[in-house]
């Protein structure tokens, strides 16, 4: 029981990283109807900044700031450069455009600062702590606390201010939000800034279990069957979704994976979203569309 | 507001000048031209196809016209954008409720407050500096705007449970709460029985008096116009083959027969 439990846990806590890259895109498909294929780019892009600040000898909070700062200016790029050129074309054009980002995103990133592996220390024991009999990693804890912390503020930034209101409204309706006045490059310069700062803490989060590598930007395959599973319109819905997928993918490589002599986590999530499809195409938490013709 | 005839007032808030628009190659507004003066409401009649709701996204800038002028308070432009008509004063509904639906109402009316906010993002996150007076300003705003229109006991609805009537109306409260001087209404009555196109009438001409805010609305039901609006324009197939007072336009030929559908 208790080695079940253990699994189960584990594989929440890795649930939780996953929430966190997904809930980057969740936010800029909210807002934009993009699935923003460079989320997993932007993470790298800022793990690798923090990293390398930190190597120039910065300190941890300056490192942090400089950072946040950089991704801001990473978000109105975007959206002078990327978005405004191609606003009112196809979602599948958008898509197309933060597909060439990712890639234009991660030379950019090894052009200016290598292809290291750098270790990232943010000062958090990985070790095994006991509780009630189960083991339980330090780090995990910590994580799932950044994670929880991080959900907590962007719920209050959406739904107690203003701002949140309009980020709302134009999730909702567009053409009617700029009717009422509400602008929509700042939304987006926003969203992506907003999306920016999230993928530094999950960059930040995952790179310093598995240190900051390119495989970082990986990630973005593995936030696909947790969005697709919580829908992709969903910040609550991005979170059991992530929980989901890594609880079930940590119990199945436990108890499947002697069945076929193999890891199963590697494949595990991508079956649950293909019968999630099959099911319920929307997701969990997602919206139903009902479209007019 | 006593009835001010189109013309008659110095200067017009809305000019439209010989404004055209085609969708691949049909017309559907043809050289239009009317004023309307500062402070009155503007009914644009006329039977489906007419042009109206095209020509009340020229005027919003849904619409880009492919000639002609329109000027707005003295201001002429060619291409606008609907984030820069509200910007500029154009409060507009939408004849297909276009609300936030997953919205409170008054989330949806807040929303409307948009272009009077310049507080950044972080001061509303951690309600700072212009955010607190600006936070305060628009609700009190707000609540004003949903008490103008008695939306009081749905204040903390979700808009996408309310009947459609109400709805109509937390629309209308919306674009008012960006304060515009010039109000589009498109279809604000449509699907509504004659108690409830009264009740709305009654709200327009409310705004239209206490605020001074300049109406131009669509709306089917001819009775209804004649007694809200001061000034009518007739269209049909884009074309104006009528403007003027409402008995003026009720008596022209060309309107009764656009209206009694003899065969043109």
């Amino acid at each position: 029981m208790s080695y079940f439990l253990e699994t189960l846990f584990s594989g929440l806590f890795a649930g939780a990283m996953y929430a966190l890259v997904a809930i980057g895109f969740v936010l800029i498909y909210k807002a934009s109807g993009v699935f923003n294929f460079a989320q997993g780019a932007m993470l790298l892009f800022s793990a690798l900044t923090f990293v390398t600040l930190l190597e120039h000898q910065f300190h941890f909070l300056l490192a942090l700031l400089l950072t946040g700062v950089v991704m801001v200016a990473m978000a109105c790029a975007v959206e002078r450069l990327v978005l405004r050129p191609l606003r009112n074309r196809d979602p599948l054009t958008l898509f197309m455009a933060t597909l060439g980002l990712s890639y234009f995103i991660e030379g950019l990133a090894q052009l200016l600062m290598g292809t290291d592996v750098h270790m990232l220390d943010l000062g958090i024991p990985d070790v095994a702590i006991d509780f009630h009999g189960i083991s339980v990693s330090q780090y995990d804890i910590a994580a799932s606390g950044i994670a929880f912390l991080l959900v907590v503020v962007l719920s209050i930034a959406f739904n107690k201010t203003r701002m949140g209101v309009s980020l709302r409204a134009v999730a909702d309706d567009t053409l009617a939000a700029q009717s009422i006045g509400i602008g929509l490059p700042r939304i987006w310069r926003i969203v992506w800034s907003v999306a920016g700062f999230v993928a530094l803490v999950a960059g930040l989060v995952w790179g310093g279990r598995q240190g900051v590598q390119y495989s970082l930007s990986l990630v973005t395959l593995k936030a696909l069957p947790v969005l697709i599973i919580g829908g992709f319109s969903s910040i609550p819905g991005a979170i059991v979704g992530g929980l989901l997928v890594g609880a079930t993918e940590a119990l199945a490589d436990i108890y499947i994976g002697p069945l076929v002599n193999g890891s199963v986590s590697t494949w595990f999530a991508y079956i649950l979203a293909v019968a999630f499809l099959l099911v319920r195409p929307a997701g969990l938490f997602g919206d139903l569309k009902i479209e007019r013709v | 507001m006593t009835s001010t005839h189109p013309g008659v007032t110095s200067k017009p808030l809305l000019q439209l000048r010989d404004v055209s628009l085609s969708f691949k190659g049909v017309s559907a507004l043809n050289a239009l031209s009317f004023d309307v003066a500062p402070g009155t409401i503007c009914a644009l009649i006329g039977p489906n196809g007419a042009g109206k709701s095209s020509l009340l996204n020229v005027i919003n800038g849904v619409y880009k016209a492919d000639s002609g002028d329109v000027v707005f308070a003295g201001q002429r432009f060619d291409a606008i954008h609907p984030l820069k008509a509200a910007r500029l004063g154009i409060g507009r509904t939408f004849q297909h409720n276009a609300l936030f639906s997953r919205l409170s109402v008054l989330e949806n009316v807040l929303a409307g407050y948009a272009r009077h906010g310049t507080a950044s993002f972080l001061e509303n996150v951690f309600r700072l500096g212009r955010d607190r007076a600006e936070r305060r300003a628009a609700l009190a705003q707000a609540q004003r705007t949903i008490a103008l229109l008695e939306l009081a006991p749905f204040t903390h609805t979700v808009v996408s449970t309310l009947p459609y009537g109400i709805q109509k109306r937390v629309d209308l409260a919306r674009a008012l709460m960006a304060q515009p001087t010039l109000l589009l209404l498109d279809e604000p009555m449509a699907g509504m029985n004659h108690d409830e196109k009264l009740e709305m009438s009654r709200f327009i001409r409310q705004i239209n008096q206490q605020l001074a805010t300049t109406v131009v609305l669509i709306e089917h039901d001819v009775g209804i116009v004649m007694d809200l609006a001061q000034h009518v324009v007739v269209l049909d197939y884009g074309r104006k083959i009528a403007d003027g007072r409402p008995d003026d336009v009720r008596n022209h030929p060309d309107v009764i027969t656009a209206y009694l559908g003899t065969v043109h």
